[in-house]
């Protein structure tokens, strides 16, 4: 009996652990810096962490329905650099939806390569990582990019203004992290995204299309890039070719951190948001308390060990692997 | 049977047709363009090329190993940088202040290998005793040993030249730079372990079917464990065969380096899931990909091109690699 | 029997698993030169009998012996020294490596520095695939060998040491017949060589072939021995079951509807060829053969997973085209898959929502999946099914073989298919849950769905089918009513004889 109830509490901390750890964490900094909590401070860790958390977002579909992506990097380089440059050649009206068009034409192509011909999305990915940053490259000569008249547009309203004292960036971010949590969780195409990832080839058995949900998936991860661009290019109204490099490894961690397995078949949105505040808030309270950026990057690593050890140590109901 | 054979041959001697490939068309595309002086399959050209080859080839050697496992290594590049900045900065450190410039070299090189093999070693040992995937394990040291890479010496470059080592490096045997030959001898030393030594034999057996080699009694743990030593080792080499000429060192140098050296693998032919693969051919994709870098260049392409090339032709080697393997119409569809 | 220790005793093994006794109190031994053959339902513990075997789990309690000494096994490797050797069902081969290699895989021989001897490799090797009259060499890659061949490997692998006891695990599961009587000649060699040999199986043709006694576990527990040649079926099936098995032969006539289902001329690829069948409302059809006869692939095309090289598919009389499952179900075809775990269930998913897959985006009240519409369909299909389960949040996977097979014909049954194939309904499932499948599908058929059984189980075809249809080799050899159908007949149809004796082409 004592052995079932200890299972339990296993399982309860194995499902809800994330957010226990949060929690716990959370108290933690707050007791240790009484600015950890204040208003002004929570907001801007949310803020700097929209754009991480966007594209982790998109990233949870794709990682759900048991690929990976590993362009997204690149690719929001690519969507920036994009959305500068046409800003200043068609203005914003048109550049946005341009950029949007372009980058989501990136993510069709890669699922079309892992839906249709049943590519490893790793190797997809991790191709379309260089060849995409070969194509930003390209694309601006390798120079910066800037808009040439600051002042005289709206285009920095997206990532720089507030509505009611909320920046626009936390705005899109919560916004898009509820509409496609409900998507995920609430729709049919949810439901095939759970069952793709979970069991493929049943899924194909149940007359599911697999690769038209793989598709999507990769279309949602991209459309997620493109806003997470967008805020990016708005917020710095210029940028380097480089802006997103390293990001899609950042995310991946922000979405294994939320508890999905690579194996796809779990995870949710929402854990993925608390992923991505856990990384956001990890930096802030470190800094807080006076410790340069760069040692979130060892307690990053510490944490996301431990979670993922600590959820399949509960599900194999014991600490160490059994390897020999 | 016959076209079973036929098809492994094709596929094992894909990435040297493509070496020669790219060799027919950049001189080709190079004279008939006449856009550069030089002939591109010169000796010196392509001497050179191997030198440059070598800080992501001998990486992609230990890489390989690992991969052959059914693990992968995303570390790599961290690894490689505080690698280097152990060997530059322990140059200055008290204990070995009495030692000449050439004394020390022996030490500053054990320190950054040591550094490596311990790295390598921590890896090994979470995959091994926490049984979580590689993936995420090495994922997470990442991040975890590039912030250690920050915490040694802030956001300051390391900067240290030993003029004896930067000699040494330079040194040059049949037109070949000190980098190069360790390539080529490192790239002997792994084929030799990986198709004569019982831990090489192993590596392949683990790969391939987890579960019967522990059956059959190799004790997986511990194995695993050696190989994550061995391509810290390898990091190591790299950092030392590269950071010994230039002499400086910048907390983000080798980011990506995990990236280019499983594109070299892939492209050499080994498996994801492990159980299959090759050192020879995985010298072959680095080559490959330092020749498509120079015969952009030759014929006066964008170098910014190599990117985009390199990474659809990544992609084309998987896609030509399903349709090969692709039975008739008939085939389950799921 | 002889009076010198058994090359093999087991005394008291209990194994307990979280949950569960695995094995309680299980006794056996086998004779050096004996043919000892264990035999069990799915889930009575053989499997976990063997693995303690093999060393691979440690019983909780009893004693093993080899040749009258105590041992303990911690691990496959020290019960392969200690002479106890484990052929397993699912093959344990690294497939890009080399035959020696495998053979001696975890022991290759060593020279100095850790080197590889390949040349005593090679020789050891070499001798002992002369012994089991290999057609293979020692340097052939494993991949490139039939299944077979990779089965003499593991066979090979044996007799690396040496072997006190070989435990045969369902050997001839996936061999043909030719095969077979290859694999029976080296397990009587064994025996004649004074090796104990354990046979597990639940086919009782082979296990009268070749045993000269049967053992029979029954819900982890020994329930008793009897000798091969005193014995016959009936008594050994009480035994495995503890009552006989309902498996009479279906002589019910069955008032049938119009042709739910004709195919003429279907071919695809090398897997079957020109295969004509009709099956009419009310009807079950049953599809006998060995595995890779072609059966399963029929199923599949239909169902719109492979495309067919030729032929046409009527459906109440239209001609149709099936290039998707999803065209196959819009057509009122549903397939339950041979393969429950990896073919018709996502295991990480709750019951309901596995049983609603297929449907899901039709459950809608606007853009959401509608819960209220989910459950009604899950609870209706339960009570209708019997599905024992908690609650419809439980995960599939917690589920018993049974109540998943009725999850999986439940997601069919609610999308009110015309034709609904069935490939293996009982394959591990327990003997009471079988029966409760045999009476389901007969309900089904009166109910007036044409349905489609294909099972590898001679009584279960011949049970729950009014025709029986018998492949070789991609192609429909006869059919039979059941009236006409005798086992002789089926058994001589599915391995190529037709009803004239000629062997067919």
């Amino acid at each position: 009996m004592a052995d079932e109830r200890l299972k339990a509490i296993g399982a309860l901390l194995a499902r809800q652990g994330i957010l226990v750890a949060f929690v716990i964490f959370m108290i933690g900094f707050a007791l240790l810096n009484d600015r950890f909590l204040a208003v002004d401070n929570v907001l801007g860790v949310v803020r700097s962490s929209a754009i991480l958390g966007v594209m982790a977002i998109g990233v949870t579909f794709v990682v759900i329905s048991g690929n990976l992506d590993l362009s997204v990097g690149s690719m929001m380089s690519f969507s920036t650099i994009v959305v500068l440059d046409l800003h200043d050649k068609i203005g914003p009206e048109l550049a946005i939806p341009a950029m949007f068009l372009m980058t989501m034409a990136l993510g069709a192509f890669i699922g079309v390569l892992v839906g249709y011909f049943k590519l490893n999305s790793l190797i997809v990915t991790l191709g379309m990582l260089s060849a995409i940053h070969g194509l930003t490259l390209t694309y601006s000569g390798g120079k910066n990019m800037d808009i040439a008249d600051k002042e005289g547009t709206w285009f920095s309203v997206i990532g720089q203004s507030s509505i009611l004292g909320i920046p626009v960036p936390i705005l899109v971010f919560v916004g898009l992290a509820a509409l496609l949590a409900m998507l995920l969780s609430k729709t049919p195409f949810g439901r095939k995204v759970y069952a793709v990832g979970g069991n493929g080839v049943a899924a194909t058995f149940s007359g599911i299309r697999r690769p038209r949900v793989v598709l999507a998936t990769y279309l949602i991860s991209s459309f997620c890039v493109a806003v997470a661009g967008l805020l990016q290019a708005s917020r710095s109204m210029g940028s380097q070719n480089t802006v997103g490099q390293g990001l899609e490894l950042e995310v991946l961690a922000a979405v294994i951190l939320g508890g999905a397995s690579l194996l796809g078949g779990s995870g949710t949105v929402f854990k993925t948001v608390i992923g991505v505040l856990i990384l956001g808030f990890i930096q802030n309270g470190l800094l807080l308390v006076g410790l340069e950026f760069y040692v979130q990057y060892v307690v990053t690593w510490l944490i996301i060990i431990l979670a993922v050890w600590l959820d399949i140590a509960a599900k194999r109901g014991r600490l160490l692997s059994p390897i020999a | 049977m016959n076209t079973s054979n036929r098809a492994k041959l094709i596929k094992r001697g894909a990435i040297w047709g493509f070496i020669v490939l790219e060799l027919i068309f950049f001189s080709v595309a190079g004279s008939f363009l006449s856009l550069s002086e030089t002939r591109f399959m010169d000796l010196d050209n392509m001497l050179l090329l191997l030198k440059q080859s070598a800080p992501i080839g001998i990486i992609a050697l230990g890489m390989t190993v690992i991969m052959i496992n059914g693990n992968i290594d995303l570390s790599v590049g961290a690894v490689f940088a505080l690698c280097a900045i152990v060997m530059l900065d322990s140059q200055t450190w008290p204990i070995f202040a009495g030692l000449s410039e050439t004394a020390i070299i022996p030490f500053a090189w054990g320190a950054a290998l040591l550094t490596g093999m311990a790295l390598g070693a921590i890896n090994g040992l979470i995959v091994w005793k926490t049984g979580v995937d590689a993936f995420i394990v090495t994922l997470g040291a990442m991040l975890g040993y590039r912030g250690l890479v920050f915490m040694y010496n802030g956001e300051q470059p390391t900067f240290l030249l030993n003029w004896t080592l930067v000699d040494m490096i330079e040194t040059s045997v049949f037109g070949l730079e000190v980098p190069a030959l360790v390539l080529l001898g490192m790239t002997f030393l792994i084929w030799f372990m990986m198709t004569r030594t019982v831990h090489g034999r192993n590596a392949y057996a683990v790969g391939d079917n987890r579960e019967a080699a522990v059956n059959a009694g190799i004790r997986v743990g511990p194995h695993m464990l050696l190989n994550f030593i061995l391509i810290g080792f390898l990091t190591a080499l790299s950092s030392i065969v590269f950071y010994s000429a230039s002499g400086s060192v910048n907390p983000n140098d080798g980011s990506l380096y995990e990236l280019w050296a499983i594109t070299a693998v892939v492209l050499g032919g080994t498996k994801l899931t492990g159980g299959s693969g090759s050192v020879i051919n995985t010298l072959g994709g680095v080559i490959a990909i330092q020749l498509l870098r120079k015969g952009l260049g030759h014929i006066g392409a964008d170098t910014e091109t190599v990117n985009l090339v390199i990474g659809l032709i990544l992609i084309a080697v998987l896609f030509l690699d399903r349709q090969l393997n692709i039975k008739g119409k008939g085939e389950l569809r799921t | 029997m002889s009076t010198q220790s058994p090359a093999l005793r087991l005394e008291g093994i209990v194994k307990i698993f979280p949950g569960v006794r695995a094995l309680d109190g299980v006794s056996f031994e086998v004779q050096p030169g004996e043919v000892h053959a264990l035999l069990g339902e799915n889930g009575a513990g053989k499997s976990t009998l063997m693995k303690v075997l093999a060393g691979m789990h440690q019983p909780n309690e009893g004693r093993i012996f080899i040749e009258g000494q105590q041992v303990t096994m911690r691990s496959p490797l020290e019960a392969k020294a200690k002479g106890v050797v484990l052929i397993h069902q699912e093959l344990s081969l690294a497939e890009e490596m080399s035959v020696a290699e495998n053979i001696y895989l975890g022991e290759l021989p060593r020279k100095r520095f850790g080197l590889v001897d390949r040349k005593a490799l090679l020789d050891k090797a070499g001798s002992i695939l002369k012994r089991l009259n290999c057609g293979f060499g020692p340097d052939a890659t494993v991949s490139d060998l039939s299944i077979a061949n990779k089965q003499m490997v593991e066979i090979a692998r044996a007799l690396t040491v040496d072997a006190k006891a070989v435990v045969f695990d369902e050997p001839t599961a996936s061999l043909t017949d030719a095969e077979k009587v290859v694999l029976f000649d080296i397990i009587r060699d064994l025996r004649e060589r004074g090796v104990g040999i354990v046979y597990i199986s639940h086919r009782m043709e082979e296990i009268f072939t070749i045993s000269d006694r049967i053992s029979v576990l029954r819900d982890g527990s020994y329930r008793g021995t009897l000798v091969t040649s005193e014995t016959d079926e009936d008594e050994v099936t009480q035994l495995m079951i503890g009552r006989s098995l309902d498996l009479t032969r279906n002589h019910a006539h069955a008032e049938f509807g119009g042709v739910a289902l004709e195919v003429r001329d279907l071919s695809c690829d090398s897997l079957f060829r020109d295969v004509s069948f009709q099956v009419r409302s009310g009807e079950v059809v049953g599809f006998y053969g060995l595995v890779g006869a072609g059966r399963t692939e029929i199923a599949e095309t239909l169902f719109g997973l492979r495309t067919p090289s030729g032929g046409a598919i009527y459906l109440e009389g239209k001609e149709v085209s099936i290039t998707s499952p999803v065209q196959a179900i819009e057509n009122g075809i549903s397939l339950v898959p041979e393969n429950r775990k990896e073919q018709g269930l996502v295991l990480g998913m709750n019951c309901r929502d596995n049983m609603t897959l297929p449907q899901v985006g039709d459950l809608t009240a606007g853009p959401f999946v509608s819960d209220g519409a989910e459950v009604a369909i899950f609870d209706l299909y339960r009570d209708k099914l019997e599905i024992k389960t908690p609650s419809w949040r439980q995960l599939v996977g917690n589920l018993s073989g049974g109540n998943q097979q009725k999850i999986v014909i439940g997601k069919w049954l609610s999308m009110h298919p015309k034709v609904l194939i069935v490939d293996e309904p009982t394959r591990g499932i327990d003997v009471g849950s079988k029966s409760e499948i045999h009476n389901l599908i007969r309900d089904l058929a009166k109910q007036g769905y044409a349905v489609i059984v294909i099972s590898s189980e001679m009584p279960e075809v011949l049970h729950v089918s009014d025709r029986i249809i018998a492949m070789y080799h991609g192609r429909i050899m006869r059919e039979f009513t059941s009236e006409e159908v005798t086992e002789d007949n089926l058994v001589q149809a599915i391995s190529g004889i037709s009803t004239n004796g000629d062997k067919a082409a």
